[in-house]
């Protein structure tokens, strides 16, 4: 913690508070969902509308603007929940374990979306629905783990038991997110290779790819909207007996 | 750090660590059967099989896509770039089927070493652009090097 200015770890120390999170979250909700429409108007305008059409799928790579930044937040939302786990484990911290459970049903269904918009692109575009090769699989077992981190955290009453559970459960899975990533480079797969994410210049034209970082950008918004009405909900629910609960059932009534 | 806390977290390591081994060995021990498919190469080596299916992918000849009789019937040829095997298809073929355009096809050598395919996919690639970015890469490739 040398580093790190005293004004970022006071501000983090607050945070792990869940009063001072419940209203810090109050103030900053209303921009966060500003951010997320303004970024999502301009990217589905520039994806959907400006974006030119690609010189071999036609107006069908569009589906790239869903598919793409879904594909990303799976992977990037299970690294939060399983480094959020990790930290629960080591000290202790409530939100952390709340942070690492309520990431899972946002991730899943991002998961879920990445899988069914490739899967609708795949009958006209490949030829077929679903192929098991190495991108496809892996991305369903990551689907899976989603699945798993959560029935577990459901199948165990005591909550702090079942997040100590769950971030083992999500650390384990860890593995399988540098597999999705380079399966297709590892294996021989129908999945195409990496435009944006390698080393190179993305293989993509400058006009396409800024509509699909603004997405990009606009789901990360949505993630950290999603995350944090689900943090207030979770808090209050464990939190049920706490004063500052009470107080402000009291204050809204 | 306190010592619990240090102690949790290098448990915590030795698990990651731990399961990214054991996985790293499972996947290089079963590194073929995760191959989708065969080069063009392989089964001129003869390392696809010879009377089971297989997957064989490569990329589709210029020029060398043929309707021999009066069906559905296509004959093409596909190359890794090094060697090359002709398939042979009856049916509906996918949107990105062209010549020039990487393919997957399933199905098995016939005695002659022609390969019948049962399932034709396209293999798409990485690169998206607007069409005439690709036409103006076209004309500097042809009229610019001798390459």
């Amino acid at each position: 913690m040398f580093l790190i200015p005293n004004a970022v770890v006071r501000f983090f120390h607050r945070m792990a508070s869940p009063p001072h999170f419940y209203a810090f979250t109050d103030k900053v909700m209303p921009w966060l969902i500003i951010i997320f429409v303004l970024l999502t108007g301009f990217g589905l305008y520039g994806g959907l509308y400006l974006a030119p059409a690609d010189y071999q799928q036609g107006d069908s790579y569009r589906i790239i603007y869903i598919h793409v930044p879904s594909a990303w937040m799976s992977l990037f939302i299970y690294m939060v929940m399983a480094i959020s786990g990790a930290i629960g484990l080591v000290w202790r911290i409530k939100l952390a374990e709340i942070v690492a459970i309520s990431s899972a049903p946002i991730g899943a269904s991002f998961t879920f979306i990445a899988l069914f918009t490739g899967s609708l692109w795949g009958k006209p575009m490949w030829g077929t629905w679903w192929v098991w090769d190495a991108r496809l699989t892996s991305e369903l077992i990551l689907l899976f783990l989603y699945l798993g981190v959560i029935g577990l955290y459901g199948a165990i009453d005591d909550k702090r038991v079942a997040s100590k559970a769950v971030a083992i459960l999500a650390l384990v899975g860890v593995v399988n997110i540098p597999i999705i990533h380079y399966s297709v480079e590892w294996w021989n797969t129908l999945h195409q290779g990496p435009t944006v994410t390698k080393m190179d210049k993305p293989s993509i034209h400058i006009s396409m790819l800024i509509p699909l970082l603004l997405m990009a950008l606009s789901f990360k918004f949505y993630y950290l909207i999603a995350l944090i009405q689900r943090i207030r909900i979770e808090l209050l629910q464990r939190e049920r007996n706490a004063q500052w609960v009470k107080t402000k059932v009291l204050e809204q009534n | 750090m306190k010592p619990a806390r240090k102690q949790r977290l290098i448990l915590i390591a030795l698990m990651v660590i731990g399961a990214s081994i054991a996985t790293a060995f499972a996947l290089k021990s079963f590194n073929d059967n995760l191959m989708y498919f065969f080069s063009t190469t392989d089964v001129v080596a003869g390392k696809a099989p010879k009377t089971a299916l297989f997957r064989l992918g490569g990329m589709v000849i210029k020029g060398s896509v043929e309707r021999p009789g009066d069906g559905m019937m296509v004959r093409f040829k596909l190359t890794d770039f090094s060697k090359e095997v002709t398939v042979e298809y009856t049916g509906i073929l996918p949107d990105l089927f062209r010549e020039g355009q990487g393919i997957v096809a399933h199905g098995k050598l016939n005695e002659q070493g022609v390969f019948i395919a049962e399932e034709v996919l396209a293999k798409h690639d990485e690169n998206y652009m607007p069409p005439e970015v690709k036409a103006s890469l076209k004309n500097q490739t042809t009229s610019g090097t001798n390459k």
